[in-house]
């Protein structure tokens, strides 16, 4: 199937072979029904085509054209636009760690770099075995849960060098991984279809992972009188509806004075 | 010093309160923390009575510029024969900015319930949330949420009897951030690149398909239910005058406690750092934005600047987004500004001269600086660039480019001399890493993990 690699593909793109196109097309009405005008739609429907193929290919592009009546070149422009809609195929883990100057100043230059040593490979590339891809990428709105990690768009927090290695040495073991905010990990084509606006129809899924981390109910739990780590709280109360703790809430110790107890982020990501 | 107040009075958690009880995206838990109890009070009034009443509580837009969101409800023509529509931006990108997000992570039913509000009193029946593409784990809560919604008859038709039918669009974006500037996301939402439109016309003249649209930012639409349900004299009662109510702040960087700290507007840096465990041990605060990369950025002097709009605009920048992003000693401004301006290079949308030119220029001299291969003059020409794109581009993003130059400059001079006459960077970068001085108390570790998977 032809590419855009090189930025000329060739004209006309083939079509999709008429049973996937068929059903692309059922999906794409749906999505087009969902908005007042159906050019609205064509964000969703490079979603829907990228998770098809796992990347926007000359035929995702032209599919998109037939079902909005735009020319290929309108759809080109506007999938060329967008960060997250890939010329070449992601792995089946798209692993994106956040350099923007927050989480790179904590360590997550530190991390990717760490990455592509690890793996072998360079910013938005896919290891051999095509599991596994990177790609460094900009602040994710989570910069209280600094350095960052995305995978497939689920939340990483809190990772280390250590632990992003392990991560990514879990994912391409065929190790079950589970974000620390989000569900657990399918493959980049099923969340590209999340994202086209299917519903992750997985049960369960959506009540994976709690409400947040401790930076999320760090506020909260100081207006209930709680004590955070490092604040001269009263009471330290296990937070509600949460299993107590499995080791003690290392609290009153101030930080410069602790031994290291354990190389940081050798705790697993797969809790 | 220390703050007179205990934590418990100075911190306010209302869009944050429920987030630890059981499963608060549920539409279970958010009915027992006065879920839906907004929506209520609102369709007992008539729709002019709610945008006067979120007027006069004097609630201004969370998105960055505090433009007051009951107005910008009343500029919505009504009986044009035309068709009104509400978009809530959930963009969220600006760097430093993660308040959204967690709050919908949370609590999606709160967005719902303030767009069903904001739809009954703009008169809309098809309002939009445009989220970000990179957060798939919300993207599922939300899309969970709005049909937990219809399927107890809160969207559709007739919603709770009242005769008034609402549809919301779940969208998710694709990764660009010009597409959280209001226009340009109404560009995108029609399925085009997200670039800029001119103003006037207005959105609420002429937004989406040309039509009537407000677009209003996740955080100002989920604390409208708040103040339909408990009244606009109790939110008035928070914050400041003329910046009255609750928010959520985030605190991030070098901190002993990063995370979501709801507070009255005007609380100060100094009062968040007191009472959440301060800088990291045995470390100093060096420099902050108030509001996000684009907010000019503060120092030390700066900690007891109200964080309301008045007073971080008087003290010279912007409240923003309220995203305080503290970094230590450790920290190289070159290089966090370095990295800021590549940021803005990749997201320039390349409408306009100044921004699309002038931010691939600045990130040439300051990949310089930074690398120790600076020449004189260098300084003045950062700022002559940044001259030329603040105030002259098409729009904010250019105008927020120029921020960090111009402020770090101001602030830490002498710091970009050292580079061009040490020629190298004087800092260490694995000194600022997190886990440079061992793990820290605040992080949550395995155990915090265990608990929720
Ligand atoms: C470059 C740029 C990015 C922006 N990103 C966001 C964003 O992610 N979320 C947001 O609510 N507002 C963002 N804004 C502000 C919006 O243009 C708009 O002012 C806001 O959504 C209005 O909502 P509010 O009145 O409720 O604050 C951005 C503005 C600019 C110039
Ligand atoms: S200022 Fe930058 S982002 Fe805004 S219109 Fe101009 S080029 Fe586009
Ligand atoms: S800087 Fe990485 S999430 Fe914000």
């Amino acid at each position: 199937m032809t590419n855009v690699e090189l930025g000329l593909p060739a004209l006309p793109a083939p079509p999709y072979p008429e049973e996937v196109r068929a059903r692309l097309a059922a999906d794409a009405a749906e999505l087009i029904g969902r908005y007042p005008q159906a050019r609205s739609a064509l964000l969703p429907l490079l979603h829907l085509v990228q998770a098809e193929e796992g990347f926007v290919s000359a035929t995702g592009i032209r599919f998109c054209a037939e079902q909005l009546d735009l020319t290929t070149a309108e759809v080109t422009a506007v999938a060329t636009f967008y960060t997250m809609y890939r010329r070449r195929p992601a792995g089946k883990y798209h692993v994106g760690v956040c350099t923007n100057t927050l989480c790179a100043v904590l360590g997550g230059d530190r991390i990717f770099e760490e990455l592509q040593e690890h793996l072998g490979i360079r910013n938005n590339e896919t290891t051999e075995d095509g599991t596994v891809s990177i790609e460094h990428i900009e602040c994710n709105a989570a910069c209280d849960y600094a350095p960052v990690v995305m995978v497939n768009w689920e939340f990483f927090d809190d990772q280390t060098p250590q632990s992003a290695r392990k991560l990514v040495d879990d994912l391409r073991a065929g190790r079950e991984v589970r974000p620390t905010r989000g569900a657990r990990l399918c493959g980049f084509k099923e969340t590209a279809r999340i994202l086209a606006g299917f519903p992750d129809e997985r049960p369960g899924a959506n009540d994976e992972s709690g409400a947040g981390g401790a930076p999320s109910l760090a506020g909260l739990r100081l207006a209930r009188g709680e004590a955070l780590p490092g604040t001269p709280g009263t009471r330290v109360v296990s937070p509600r509806h949460e299993e107590p703790r499995h080791e003690e809430p290392r609290v009153e110790e101030p930080r410069h004075e602790e031994p290291r107890h354990e190389e940081p982020g050798q705790e697993g990501t797969e809790a | 010093m220390t703050s007179a107040e205990p934590a418990e009075k100075l911190l306010t958690p209302v869009l944050s309160a429920s987030w630890d009880d059981a499963r608060p995206w549920t539409l279970a838990t958010y009915r027992r923390h006065q879920g839906y109890q907004g929506l209520k009070a609102a369709l007992a009034m008539p729709p002019d009575d709610v945008i006067a009443l979120v007027k006069d509580a004097g609630l201004r837009g969370r998105g960055g510029a505090g433009f007051p969101t009951g107005m910008k409800w009343q500029f919505i023509p009504q009986n044009d024969g035309k068709p009104h529509y509400l978009v809530v931006n959930a963009d969220e990108s600006e760097p430093g900015t993660c308040k959204d997000i967690p709050l919908l992570f949370a609590n999606p039913h709160a967005l719902i319930e303030g767009m069903i509000i904001a739809s009954y009193a703009i008169r809309c029946d098809h309002a939009f949330v445009y989220l970000r593409g990179e957060v798939v784990p919300v993207l599922r809560r939300l899309h969970a949420a709005v049909a937990e919604a219809y399927a107890a008859g809160l969207l559709g038709r007739d919603i709770l009897g009242s005769g008034i039918d609402l549809d919301i669009t779940v969208h998710a974006g694709a990764g660009a951030y010009i597409c959280g500037e209001e226009t340009a996301l109404l560009d995108s939402l029609e399925g085009r690149r997200g670039q800029p439109r001119l103003r006037p016309p207005f959105p609420a003249i002429a937004g989406l398909y040309a039509c009537p649209t407000v677009v209003n930012n996740v955080e100002s639409i989920a604390s409208v239910p708040p103040i339909l349900a408990r009244g606009k004299e109790w939110f008035k009662g928070l914050g400041t005058e003329k910046s009255p109510g609750f928010t959520l702040y985030s605190l991030s960087g070098h901190v002993t406690n990063p995370g979501q700290y709801e507070a009255p507007l005007g609380i100060t840096l100094r009062q968040l750092l007191d009472l959440s465990g301060g800088v990291r041990a045995g470390h100093r605060l060096k420099f902050w934005t108030p509001g996000g990369s684009s907010t000019p950025m503060f120092t030390e002097e700066h900690l007891d600047v109200p964080l309301d709009y008045e007073g971080v605009g008087a003290a010279g920048s912007m409240l923003g987004t309220k995203a305080l992003q503290v970094f230590d000693e450790t920290t190289c401004v070159v290089r966090a500004v370095t990295r800021w301006t590549e940021f803005y290079a990749h997201e320039s949308c390349g409408k306009c001269t100044p921004c699309r030119e002038g931010t691939y220029w600045l990130v040439q001299l300051l990949e310089r600086i930074e690398a120790g291969e600076g020449v004189e003059g260098d300084l003045e020409k950062l700022l002559d660039i940044a001259d030329n794109i603040n105030g002259k581009s098409f729009c904010a993003l250019g105008d927020g480019a120029a921020s960090p130059i111009v402020s770090s400059l101001q602030h830490f001079r002498a710091e970009y001399e050292q580079h061009l006459a040490e020629r190298r960077c004087p800092f260490d970068p694995a000194a600022s890493t997190v886990w440079a001085d061992g793990p820290r108390p605040g992080h949550p570790s395995a155990t915090e993990r265990e608990v929720h998977a």
